[in-house]
């Protein structure tokens, strides 16, 4: 396996590290809170992170000092920090290591969020099936508060912080910022139209920033060694950095591999994840969550960074990374992801709430051969009356798997409305919209 | 004894953390639940005036979350993760041991009312798969072997040994450790 230095699971991989703050301390842990806190100014801590190049680790790939910049600087009122731990995108399952491991390494880049944004008040928003995270950070936050790195007076500097862990109660779309706070408001969670932007109208309609957990883990180590180490990393300028990506599906290591942006598709399934399950080769593989297209293993050698992996035609999203073997099923597997897609829906915009089910009912009808060959029109019809016409990025995410698997699988399409029309089980019907 | 009135320290402490009290509802329903199993027209009446909002507004709010039950569900709720990652690697085949073993599919309970099972999306443990979330606990590489034990224990015990800690994987082998 290729060497490389680890930061976010350099912890966790030491033998008989509990996550336990005396633990976080040996390791040099809370040490970027004593050096940052009342001895670098708010305003240079943010121009550190953005020097750094650190783009949100959540999925869309902002960069956290350019968005921490849009908060409006002579507002007097409070401001809050949100922590993004609704992990929810099938496919990821990073924060979840990085909050049960290693609690205070997040908590410290909530801190220094906080310090670098003028919050005094940050709440974690961790999915509500997420019961044992949710107790993990509670208990950290009760050790720090006790040792005096939260609350009042944070070691004497006359900051206060408070942190708090919020649980969701079983919803996709609240991973998206805007219906995160809504939840958090107590309401439904369903986006709000942009702008205003949270950095301006954000939580109780305040100043408010919202980070991913891998994103705000990331802060310890860029304020203690430097925004200059962090930006050489990776695949700079663009991709800077260390990805925690979560391998999953046919292969023979599936799990969390932390390794620079920029490593390729092929090393980290091959080296790093034990390459494939069986003697069956790849077949399919999605690079960034349920969100990103589908690509081929004609794409094995794309640099795993946010633009070549644009450039392929999918996304970085979350860092889930999924492979699939040869005779998996990609209408199949595209009606997996268009159901998960229909449950979690919010609701609000037409588009995305009718034609999610219009979605999940046709590939249904195709893969239960009784598909017919106008099916596939509609479909891509449906995709682009979707795409783009939504309050939030969740409609441009559903067509995501239809879209590319009827640009690289079509014939499976085809093959499986041919087996329809050879068992005579339709009778021809007018063409039109279901 | 009123709800509000019988878990009264808890509350408080929960307002405290909001400077707008309408955020306290969730965390408020998740008590609810936790004291009955689901949440009650009752309870949901008394938390709306607690807070100062409609009944309705509080409905709305438990409608669109699929982790609050309106009726009363199993003494363990078995939920199967079913989306694409899990399902490749064989959670059809989890649910249909459950079919086997417990007689119940996807949205039924067993008449004892020892269990309730539901296929769910995603919950993140997408490298750990099959996987299942029971109660509180996620139960995760889930083999048959595996779940006989889990519901052996289950019954006798009312928890399983079974069920996963911290989260790490893979977990390093040694000589991956760090010094």
């Amino acid at each position: 396996m290729p060497q490389h230095e680890l930061i976010l699971l350099k912890n966790m991989m030491q033998p008989g590290y509990t996550g336990s703050l005396q633990d976080y301390e040996k390791t040099g842990g809370y040490q970027a809170i004593r050096n940052t806190l009342g001895k670098i100014a708010p305003a240079d801590v943010t121009a550190m992170v953005r020097k750094s190049g650190l783009r949100g680790r959540g999925g869309a790939g902002f960069p956290t000092g350019v968005k921490w910049g849009f908060l409006p600087k002579d507002y007097q009122g409070p401001r809050y920090l949100c922590c993004n731990a609704d992990e929810s995108e099938p496919g990821t399952f990073k924060d979840r290591q990085l909050m049960e491991r290693d609690p205070h390494q997040v908590l410290e880049g909530i801190l220094l969020a906080c310090y670098a944004i003028g919050a005094e008040t940050a709440y974690i928003y961790i999915r509500g099936e997420m019961v044992l995270g949710s107790r993990i950070l509670e208990q950290a936050i009760n050790e720090a508060r006790a040792a005096g790195y939260i609350g009042k007076n944070i070691l004497g500097t006359g900051i206060h912080a408070d942190v708090w862990v919020h649980r969701g109660a079983g919803a996709y779309i609240c991973g998206e910022e805007t219906a995160l706070l809504e939840s958090l408001e107590g309401k439904r969670g369903l986006p709000r139209i942009k702008p205003p932007f949270p950095a301006t109208h954000g939580l109780y309609n305040k100043p408010t920033v919202v980070n991913n957990v891998e994103t705000l883990a990331n802060l310890p180590h860029i304020m203690n060694r430097g925004p200059e180490w962090f930006a050489a990393i990776g695949s700079p300028p663009k991709s800077t950095g260390t990805r925690v990506f979560c391998v999953s599906g046919h292969v023979k290591r599936p799990g969390n591999y932390e390794v620079p942006m920029g490593v390729t598709v092929r090393e980290l399934v091959y080296e790093h994840a034990g390459g494939m399950r069986s003697d069956k080769p790849m077949k399919a593989f999605i690079p960034g969550g349920a969100s990103a297209p589908f690509l081929t293993p004609a794409h094995l050698d794309v640099k795993l960074d946010f633009e070549h992996v644009a450039t392929a035609g999918s996304m970085l999203g979350s860092g889930g990374v999924t492979i699939m073997e040869e005779g998996t099923s990609m209408v199949w597997a595209a009606l997996r992801l268009m159901e998960f897609f229909y449950h979690e829906s919010c609701g609000k915009c037409s588009p995305c709430r009718e034609g999610s089910s219009w979605l999940v009912q046709t590939l249904r009808r195709i893969m239960a051969k009784r598909g017919r060959m106008e099916d596939l029109e509609t479909l891509l019809d449906l995709c682009k009356n979707i795409a783009g016409r939504t309050v939030c990025a969740f409609g441009d995410a559903e067509v995501a798997p239809i879209q590319s698997t009827l640009k690289h699988w079509r014939q499976e399409y085809v093959d499986l409305i041919h087996e329809a029309e050879a068992a005579n089980l339709i009778k021809p019907e007018p063409v039109g919209r279901p | 004894m009123t709800f509000i009135d019988k878990y009264k320290n808890e509350i408080d402490q929960i307002l405290s953390r909001y400077p707008v009290k309408r955020s306290a509802l969730i965390p408020l329903l998740y008590v609810a639940q936790r004291d009955q199993g689901y949440v009650s027209e009752a309870v949901m009446q008394e938390i709306a005036r607690l807070l100062g909002i409609t009944p309705p507004q509080v409905y709305e709010t438990v409608t669109f979350y699929t982790m609050f039950n309106l009726k009363p569900v199993g003494k363990f709720h078995i939920q199967v993760c079913k989306s694409l990652m899990c399902a490749l690697v064989g959670s059809d085949t989890l649910i249909g041991w459950m079919k086997t073993k417990l007689g119940i599919a996807p949205g039924e309970s067993t008449t004892d009312g020892l269990f309730t099972l539901s296929a769910v999306e995603c919950l993140a443990a997408c490298g750990t798969g099959p996987m299942m979330q029971i109660n509180e606990d996620y139960y995760e590489q889930v083999t048959e072997d595996k779940l006989d034990r889990i519901l052996a224990d289950l019954r006798s015990t009312g928890t399983s040994t079974l069920k996963s800690g911290p989260f790490m994987w893979p977990e390093p082998a040694p000589s991956e450790r760090g010094a």
